[in-house]
Order: structure tokens, then C-alpha cells, then sequence
């Protein structure tokens, strides 16, 4: 159906078509420049200097081949820092698609006040990334902290900054807490737009409110999720980049990193370009393979209607 | 009519201005630096002083950010062709800066070429030589020079009846006591600097090969021995024992226990002083840093840590002339006093510290004067300084393992031997930048 309905399309263009080849090329060159200003050329920067070691004012190169890479994945802190981006990226991309999801069917059931509940749940999503990192700092400070003395009632003392895994517990809870509320006005958006007929039908052939939500509202919003996962993924190992910034407070000691800030800290903190740009050819390579995997593998088992 | 007349003053005014300009426009000059808050204030005053002590040249401080941001900042704009004059680089850059040849002229030079006198003699003993190259030429006019010293809570020693440690020793026989009266004992907020750096310089020890890396890059590597591996074990048992508090990497999360009267003793910069005498509602007062009596020769003095000004290359010989005369004017006496006691960094030449000392300074406010005392005390083999690249990713380095050590993750020996592994590592890297 939808290779006829390009057809048709096609059909269409015919009879505006443009007398010189070159004016179509002319009208994408605005956006094909960007691209290669901002995109490309960098990245072929990046490859470039990645074989080279530099001296940060660019007075002279040395060409090192494969070194920086070697050096790069062989460092004890490099699988430590992969690590951790493993474990945060899921978390957060699970767990801030399951709340909110759960939020937004939540939301969609609720009648009375149901604009004042959206909006409660909507706010956080106009603070910026590295607002919600001071927020979050300041909620987990070791000295003043509201939650640190929430959590001291269970017996547990977090020491953010000094104890690697309370630190990396309240990265994640405001990573998390800073997407739900994206995920829930697409999940809610989703959900409203699933027709009430086909809701009505479910439930007179199925009783159980579970079963229905999982053989018919959740495919319906796969399309939604698939969208929100890519979404999710990346904003976890590349936006979190100011949460991440606010918590360390310029320090970055024995606290866990994403590989992204460490491609910050390497390059802009320690000047070491071509160190640097290894680690962002890693990510360019990493990225690509997570492009081709959500396409291949994921893409398949969602339905457009 | 009226409109001639106008456009033939405008003329007429333009052409005896441009006559005048030679001698009266002034030449820009532009800053970059990393002073925020309150210390940027007074960045501005010495700023203003310069332009009004005179008419040829305009200095224009711009703050950039952090010292990593300021130094960052300076790398790109200089690879761009478009530098300031004059820029900010802290000490753990200092290598960065100086290591890539002609980026910088040295301090020293650009005051000679101006024909300004200059005696490194003049600057005190723990300044002069930080920033200098091998052969004691001064590249990095010091700007921001301070020294880690002991900061005390008189009323925490007074209720536990105990004296200030001058070694770490005494410190072993008055914690326990200052525990009983409810205190931590001790704080500090900066392991690599504090308890590595000026450990080594406190106990007159090698820190690198190539003479503490001023030699050369190639070749330097990083040296531990066992009084500062012993260091660290007997502060991981302090803290075990509840005698010592960390409380991370962050410089003010040390801080703040001690402001709050939780800590008793606490181990910051002598820059700190300022600061402190704001916030602090008890009677404070400060010594030098401890060391261990039991290390043989330990007990010499300890190199400055902060900031230099350097003056970038490429610049015309007109503003180069300036920055030479704004490096004077700074290095007076008096700028240096105004600095010292707006900030609490120490002034850098003996002049200045004479001036401070005649003028009662340091009767009113003895604390103020025990970081430029410290930086008196006699000096060794090791006690000028180190140089080495990457320096900045050597110290993240540190405090990642000095973490894991304090938290039980790993050893003290282990960690060490990570720190020299990864830390050996990069300097070969560096000396590999600097190889064309």
C-alpha cells in the first residue's frame, strides 16, 4: 500500500517538474552544507586526528597509527567508564519508558482533574538538562541534602562524591526523573490516539485489563515506543552529558562517567586531542552499530497503521 | 548650508584627530583569566589601576571560566590566530603551555625587551622558580600563588586542651583527643596537591625523574617511594578510625565541614584566607603543613600553587611593549600588597612582603602571613616545582585512585602502582606531542 501511494506521488510530481536538473540539487545545497559543515566535516576531523598525537596548540603532529585506540581500550578506567554507560544507558532508558508509560495509562483513565494531573506530570520536561543536575546535586548533597536524609532513615548514608555507587544511584535518579515526562506526553498522545471502538471491542471479548493492554493498547503503541526507545537511548548516553557535568562539579575523582564525558574530560579538561578523538570514533562506530540494529532488528516487529 | 558646514567640521576635526593619534590612542591590550566571584572584582581593580596609572596602553580582563576552560579557551583561540595578549594558566597546565615552543614569550624576555629591569632575585624563594624553564629563566609571570596550609578551629583545640601538630606524628597523639570532643580531627581538599605535590616538596623528595620533568618531556616518569605510600596508609587508618573525614573530590565539600566548626583541623590553600575569615564564626588560626619528623630532611618548604600570567606570541612589539609594562605595574609593591590582602594570595616579590610586614599587616592578622613564610622555608633538591604534560589527566588519575583507596577499593600499593602505570603512560604520550 505503500509503495502504490508513492506511485501515485510520483504520478503527481510529473507535472511539476523542473525544467533545469540543477534547481532541485540548488534547493537541498542549504541543507546538504550543514550537514557537511556540521557533521561531516568534523567527523572526518575526528577520524583524522585520532591516528595523530598533537600538541594542543597545533605546532606539530605525530602520525601514532592505531596507538590511540590501543591506548584508549587498554586503559583500566576505559571498560570501567563502558561500564557503567552500559548499565546507566539501560536503566535509565527502562526504567524512565516504564514510568512514564505507567503514568500515562494512569492519566488516561482519570476523568476528573485529568489537565492538572497532565501538567504536574509535564513540568519537568521545560528544565534544562544541567538545571535538573543542580536540582538533583542539590537534593543528594552530602551536607544538606533532603533525600540523603531520607535514605539515612532506612540506614542507608549516601555519600555522593565519595562513594562511587551512591554517586552513580543519584545520576540515574535524575536522568531518569528528567525523561519521564517526555516519554509521557508521546505515551499519552499515543494512547489517545488508539480509537475507542477498538478499545470497547477489546474489552467485551476480554475481561482482564492486563491481557487487553498487552495484546492490543501495547502494540498499538509501538510505534510510539520504538520511537521514544531510540529517543530514550540516545538522550541517556549523550544528554545526560550536563546531569552528569552538575554532579561532579568539575571533579571528576572516583566518580563514575558516561564515555561521553569522558571524551569531554580527555579532550577539553586534559587536552589530549588525539586521545580524545579515538574515543569518538569508538562512540561514531557504537552509534552506527545501534542504528542498524533498532532498524534491522527492532523496526520489524512494529507495525505502522 | 548647514549640512556643509557640518560635514566640513566633521573633516576638519578628523583630519587633527587623526594627527593626534599616534600619541594618544591607546594600545589594547586583552586579559583572559580565570578569577570568578569575588576575585574577579579585584582582577578588574588591578585592571582599572593599570589604565588610569597611565595613558599608552588599555588592558581588558575577560573572565573565561574554570582554570580548564580559561586554558582550553586560550588553545583554541590560539590555533585560530586570534590569542589574547595575555592569558591565565594554572599550575598543573603550566606544562601544556610551556612545552609547545612559541607559544609563549618569556616573562623574563618581554620585560628585558621592553627594557624593564628584572631580578628573579626579587620574587620570593618559593615562587620564583614554579614557572621557570631548567635554567632558571622565568616564562609564567606568577599571578595567583598560593600554598597549602593548616587551618585550625581554635575552640575545637582549646575544648580538646591539645597544640596545633607541626608533624604528623603530634598530629597521631592529639587527634584521638580532638575526637573525644566530638570532632573530626582533620579535612583537606586536595589530595594530589596537598598530599602528593607539596608532600614531596614538605619532605624535600623526587617526584620525577628528569628533575622533577624540568629537563625535558622525553623520558620523565613519575616517582614513588615508601614515605608516601606509608602516607596514605596511615590516612586510610585515620579514617578508618574515625580521625580524618573525606568527603570527596570536590575542593568546598572538604571545606564546609570545617566551616561548619564539624571539622577541627582543615588543609586548604593559604588563598583560602579570605574566604574563611568571612564565614567562619569561631576563632581560627593557621600553621604550616605538617610533615613526618621521621623522614629524613623533611621539614623544607613547599612551591606555590595557582596561576601564572603567560604572554602569548604573535602578537606586534607595541602591545608585547605594553604587557611588559603591565607586568610591572602588577609586580609593585603595592599591587602585590592590595592583591595579598584582598584575596589572601601571596605576593610574590620580597619587596611587596616587606611592605606588608611594615606596614603591621601580619600583626593584626598573623594567619595571613603563614603561607608566604612557609614558601620562605629553606629549600631542597625537590622543593622548586615539577613539570610534566598531561599533568591535569596525571591528577584526575590520582584522585580516582586515592578515591578507590580511601574506600576500600583498592590498596594503597595497588593504587600506586596504577597511578605510576597510567600516569607514566600519559607522559610518554606527552612527550610524543612535542616531538615535531
Amino acid at each position: 500500500m505503500v509503495h502504490a501511494r508513492l506511485v501515485r506521488f510520483g504520478g503527481a510530481m510529473k507535472k511539476v517538474q523542473f525544467n533545469t536538473r540543477s534547481v532541485p540539487y540548488l534547493l537541498l545545497l542549504p541543507q546538504l552544507s550543514i550537514v557537511a559543515i556540521f557533521f561531516l566535516w568534523p567527523a572526518a576531523e575526528a577520524v583524522r586526528s585520532s591516528f595523530y598525537l598533537e600538541d594542543p596548540f597545533g605546532f606539530g603532529a605525530t602520525f601514532v597509527g592505531f596507538d590511540n585506540f590501543i591506548d584508549t581500550v587498554t586503559s583500566s578506567d576505559y571498560a570501567r567508564v563502558a561500564r557503567f554507560t552500559t548499565v546507566f544507558t539501560l536503566l535509565v532508558t527502562f526504567l524512565s519508558l516504564g514510568i512514564a508509560l505507567l503514568l500515562a495509562v494512569k492519566a488516561d483513565k482519570v476523568l476528573r482533574g485529568a489537565s492538572s494531573y497532565k501538567t504536574l506530570l509535564m513540568w519537568v520536561y521545560a528544565v534544562a538538562p544541567p538545571v535538573a543536575g543542580l536540582i538533583g546535586v542539590m537534593m543528594f548533597d552530602q551536607h544538606v541534602g533532603p533525600m540523603v536524609d531520607f535514605f539515612a532513615l532506612f540506614g542507608w548514608e549516601m555519600q555522593i562524591g565519595v562513594n562511587y555507587f551512591d554517586t552513580g544511584f543519584a545520576m540515574t535518579a535524575t536522568a531518569i526523573w528528567k525523561q519521564i515526562p517526555v516519554n509521557f506526553i508521546f505515551f499519552l498522545s499515543g494512547l489517545q490516539g488508539i480509537s475507542k471502538s477498538v478499545q470497547e471491542a477489546a474489552s467485551i471479548d476480554c475481561r482482564s485489563g492486563f491481557r487487553r493492554f498487552w495484546t492490543v493498547t501495547f502494540p498499538l503503541l509501538a510505534p510510539t515506543g520504538f520511537f521514544l526507545l531510540i529517543i530514550n537511548i540516545t538522550y541517556a548516553m549523550f544528554d545526560t552529558f550536563g546531569i552528569i557535568d552538575v554532579v561532579l562539579k568539575g571533579e571528576p575523582g572516583n566518580n563514575p562517567v558516561t564515555l561521553v564525558y569522558k571524551v569531554f574530560l580527555d579532550g577539553f579538561r586534559g587536552n589530549d586531542l588525539g586521545g580524545s578523538s579515538a574515543q569518538s570514533v569508538i562512540l561514531m562506530i557504537l552509534v552506527f552499530v545501534l542504528t542498524v540494529i533498532q532498524f534491522r532488528l527492532i523496526e520489524r516487529r512494529v507495525h505502522y497503521t | 548650508m548647514a549640512y556643509h558646514k557640518t560635514v566640513a567640521s566633521v573633516v576638519a576635526a578628523a583630519a587633527m584627530l587623526g594627527t593626534s593619534t599616534v600619541a594618544f590612542a591607546a594600545t589594547e591590550i586583552s586579559w583572559w583569566h580565570a578569577m570568578g566571584g569575588r576575585l574577579g572584582e579585584v582582577v578588574v581593580d588591578i585592571a582599572n589601576g593599570y589604565n588610569e596609572s597611565q595613558t599608552a596602553c588599555s588592558i581588558t580582563p575577560v573572565y573565561k571560566g574554570t582554570y580548564e576552560e580559561t586554558l582550553t579557551a586560550g588553545i583554541a583561540a590560539f590555533r585560530a590566530g586570534e590569542q589574547p595578549n595575555v592569558i591565565q594558566v594554572f599550575d598543573a597546565g603550566a606544562a601544556t603551555i610551556i612545552s609547545a615552543k612559541g607559544a609563549v614569550i618569556p616573562a623574563q624576555d618581554i620585560l628585558q625587551d621592553a627594557g624593564v629591569e628584572f631580578d628573579i632575585n626579587d620574587y620570593i624563594e618559593g615562587v620564583r622558580n614554579f614557572y621557570a624553564d631548567s635554567d632558571g629563566k622565568m616564562i609564567g609571570m606568577p599571578f595567583n600563588s598560593s600554598t597549602p596550609i593548616l587551618y585550625i578551629n581554635e575552640e575545637a583545640l582549646e575544648k580538646a586542651g591539645v597544640e596545633a601538630p607541626e608533624t604528623w606524628e603530634q598530629f597521631q597523639e592529639v587527634a584521638p583527643k580532638l575526637k573525644e570532643a566530638g570532632y573530626v580531627p582533620l579535612a583537606q581538599s586536595h589530595l594530589p596537591w596537598i598530599f602528593t605535590e607539596n608532600f614531596k616538596s614538605r619532605h624535600n623528595l623526587q617526584f620525577a625523574t628528569n628533575n622533577n620533568g624540568y629537563d625535558g618531556v622525553a623520558g620523565t616518569e613519575l616517582v614513588f617511594g615508601e614515605p608516601i605510600k606509608a602516607h596514605f596508609t596511615a590516612v586510610k587508618q585515620w579514617l578508618d578510625d574515625g580521625l580524618f573525614g573525606w568527603y570527596g573530590t570536590g575542593w568546598s565539600d572538604n571545606q564546609t565541614p570545617f566551616n561548619e566548626g564539624k571539622v577541627a583541623m582543615w588543609l586548604g590553600s593559604s588563598g583560602s584566607f579570605g574566604g574563611i575569615q568571612q564565614t567562619v564564626e569561631f576563632p581560627f588560626s593557621a600553621t604550616y603543613l605538617p610533615y613526618w619528623g621521621s623522614v629524613e630532611g623533611a621539614g623544607t618548604g613547599t612551591f606555590i600553587g595557582g596561576a601564572a600570567l603567560f604572554a602569548m606570541s604573535g602578537k606586534p612589539d607595541e602591545e608585547n611593549k605594553c604587557v611588559a609594562s603591565f607586568f610591572e605595574y602588577l609586580t609593585s609593591p603595592e599591587v602585590q600588597y592590595m592583591w595579598h590582602k584582598e584575596t589572601g594570595y601571596v605576593p610574590i616579590t620580597n619587596a611587596a612582603y616587606e611592605l606588608a610586614k611594615e606596614d603591621g599587616y601580619y600583626e593584626s592578622t598573623p594567619a595571613a602571613e603563614i603561607g608566604i613564610k612557609q614558601l620562605s622555608l629553606p629549600g631542597g633538591d625537590w622543593t622548586k616545582g615539577y613539570r610534566m604534560g598531561f599533568y591535569v589527566q596525571i591528577r584526575d588519575v590520582m584522585n580516582r585512585e586515592y578515591g578507590k583507596m580511601l574506600t576500600g577499593e583498592t590498596s594503597v600499593e595497588e593504587g600506586f602502582a596504577t597511578i605510576e602505570a597510567e600516569g607514566n603512560k600519559l607522559l610518554e604520550r606527552f612527550a610524543k606531542t612535542t616531538e615535531n
